[in-house]
């Protein structure tokens, strides 16, 4: 079962700088490896990370197999008004997730 | 004392004998060549100066499986002078590249961090498109004991 890990502030000021820390599980099978029997191993990959902030992309991230097993990603966004963020990640074999994290500008 | 030698030898040249196939049936690594071709699909004909990217990666890495990895790229992050991507390439695994990062002026920061994977000792570049349509680069050697990717599954 995929599962997300998202790091967002809960609150933040008008204007700030926030970091945004994201983890998906996913094997990020490389298509290099072999087994025993000497068989390619398909490869099964995230190839997409997007970050929406009320509907806008701010963040999109192109993915290949020497990304580590469940990518990490961080960046960066500035807030300049309270909304959500919905994150998305594509890969093979028709991998699609989802998540969302909501924060609060004063 | 000879037969000794000579035993040393017979092993030796065994193990070196073994690491020749090894070498032999490893897939084909990303050589210099396709790494260039790979930024030449990135930066077209534009040329790539050194400076502003900053590349954090540890220079000895012990598992090449999970290498964590940070890019920052000096810049005001305003509507009119900002960075656009990054790229990062590297020198010996299967494939050139690494990931594409898309940013832009509402970043803030021009940095992002991952974890990558590295099949082998080599070179990692960093190569950042700012709002000018100017290319930066950083490039960091990295020694790794235990290489990634190209090992056999269970």
């Amino acid at each position: 079962m995929p599962s997300a890990l998202i790091n967002v502030p809960k609150k933040a000021k008008r204007g700030d700088v926030i970091e945004i820390k994201t983890l998906m599980s996913h094997i990020m099978e490389t298509g290099y490896r072999h087994t025993a029997s000497g068989d390619v191993v398909p490869r099964d990959i995230i190839t997409s990370f997007t970050c929406r902030f009320n509907g806008t992309e701010v963040f999109r991230a192109d993915l290949y197999p020497a990304i580590a097993a469940n990518p990490f990603i961080t960046f960066f966004t500035t807030v300049t008004e309270s909304g959500k963020f919905e994150f998305e990640w594509i890969g093979d074999k028709g991998f699609s997730e989802t998540a969302q994290a909501s924060i609060t500008v004063e | 004392m000879a037969n000794s030698d000579h035993t040393t030898r017979r092993t030796f040249l065994g193990l070196t004998g073994g690491a020749a196939v090894l070498v032999i049936v490893r897939p084909a690594d990303a050589t210099p060549a396709m790494l260039q071709a790979a930024i030449r699909n990135v930066v077209g004909e534009a040329n790539v100066r050194a400076g502003k990217v900053k590349l954090d990666i540890p220079p000895l890495v012990e598992n090449g499986n999970t290498v964590p990895m940070t890019v920052s790229v000096t810049s005001p992050m305003t509507a009119d002078e900002y960075v656009k991507s990054i790229h990062v390439f590297n020198e010996k695994n299967p494939q050139p590249n690494i990931g594409n990062f898309h940013l832009g002026p509402r970043a803030g920061r021009a940095q992002v961090s991952t974890r990558i994977r590295l099949a082998d000792s080599q070179k990692v570049t960093a190569i950042a498109r700012l709002s000018d349509d100017t290319f930066w680069s950083a490039t960091a050697d990295v020694v790794v004991t235990l290489a990634a990717c190209t090992e056999e599954a269970i």
